[in-house]
């Protein structure tokens, strides 16, 4: 187990951080700019890279036991299926 | 877990510990914790939807400055975090203390802003039920219900955070936790970055809308 145990350096953990600083800069810049119906979008989109690096590299996901994707995917999946058919519902009503 | 290994683990003295059960236990209660924050998000996204006017408006007292640290302060503390375990993994106990120690004072930090951040707003008095917010109209009434509940129950997960942090940096000086075992501290961890990773989620949604 420990021999496949796969350490992340030190210096990406730096990286991420830093990329992660960078785009809340990004996210509070484009927030003072309006771009209408957009602005949401942009906004989701950047909070979605974020998470993607917090959880892949900080949560070790990307290195650790496929599992653990699964039970990422299922709750992703189940927030997902939860929101469009809520939409569905109100948009429709 | 085959057997071989086990022996392994067992001719060295060394408790046998499942570190892949342990980890899939975390996971499965953030996974539960996914779905508590996700439901108020479903009830955000509907009343966005009904009420987006409304929501900016009131969305343009949130001070954003304040938000904005507030998030490099969690994004910073995630790091230290992980930092933490990444010493212990290398067997350097006094670096991943003092990054514990760190991830555990930005917490604290985080708080402190979030008492002036609150205090400022019930000065002005917006707080559930305060007369000033029920003679608004409901989106705006529904959007500072969802903003107090939200950053509530995010700011309980910071306390919880720090409760279970500390415990972890007391485990660490008693050698509790030390490189050939830090189960402990790679679960506190995920908790930890679970709390960073709402608040991703949180901050652009209520403070930057415009």
């Amino acid at each position: 187990m420990d021999k496949q145990h796969h350490k992340i350096e030190i210096s990406t953990y730096i990286i991420v951080w830093l990329s992660l600083l960078a785009f809340t800069s990004i996210t509070v810049t484009i927030a003072g700019i309006s771009l209408g119906k957009y602005t949401l979008l942009i906004a989701l989109s950047i909070a979605a890279i974020k998470s993607a690096l917090v959880i892949n590299i900080f949560m070790h996901i990307k290195f650790d036991e496929p599992i653990f994707k699964a039970f990422l995917a299922l709750s992703g999946a189940t927030l997902i299926i939860i929101f469009v058919l809520t939409f569905f519902d109100i948009i429709y009503r | 877990m085959n057997h071989d290994e086990n022996v392994i683990a067992m001719t060295q003295h060394h408790a046998h510990v499942d570190k892949v059960g342990a980890k899939m236990g975390m996971w499965l209660f953030l996974f539960t914790e996914v779905l508590l924050f996700g439901g108020m998000f479903l009830v955000y996204a509907v009343y966005r939807y009904q009420y987006s006017e409304q929501f900016h408006i009131a969305a343009m007292e949130l001070n954003t400055t304040i938000g904005t640290i507030n998030t490099i302060i969690l994004l910073t503390s995630s790091l230290t975090m992980a930092l933490s375990i990444a010493y212990i993994e290398r067997n350097k106990k006094s670096l991943s203390i003092l990054f514990l120690s760190l991830t555990i004072l930005l917490a604290l930090i985080f708080l402190v802003n979030k008492y002036f951040e609150w205090s400022a707003k019930f000065e002005h008095g917006i707080y559930p039920r305060s007369e000033e917010l029920l003679n608004r109209p409901s989106g705006q009434i529904l959007f500072f219900g969802l903003y107090y509940v939200m950053t509530g129950l995010h700011g309980l997960h910071v306390v919880i955070g720090i409760i279970v942090l500390s415990f972890m940096l007391v485990f660490l000086l008693k050698n509790k936790i030390t490189s050939e075992n830090y189960n402990k501290l790679e679960n506190s961890g995920l908790y930890w970055h679970l709390v960073d990773l709402i608040w991703i989620f949180l901050f652009p949604l209520f403070y930057l809308i415009q």
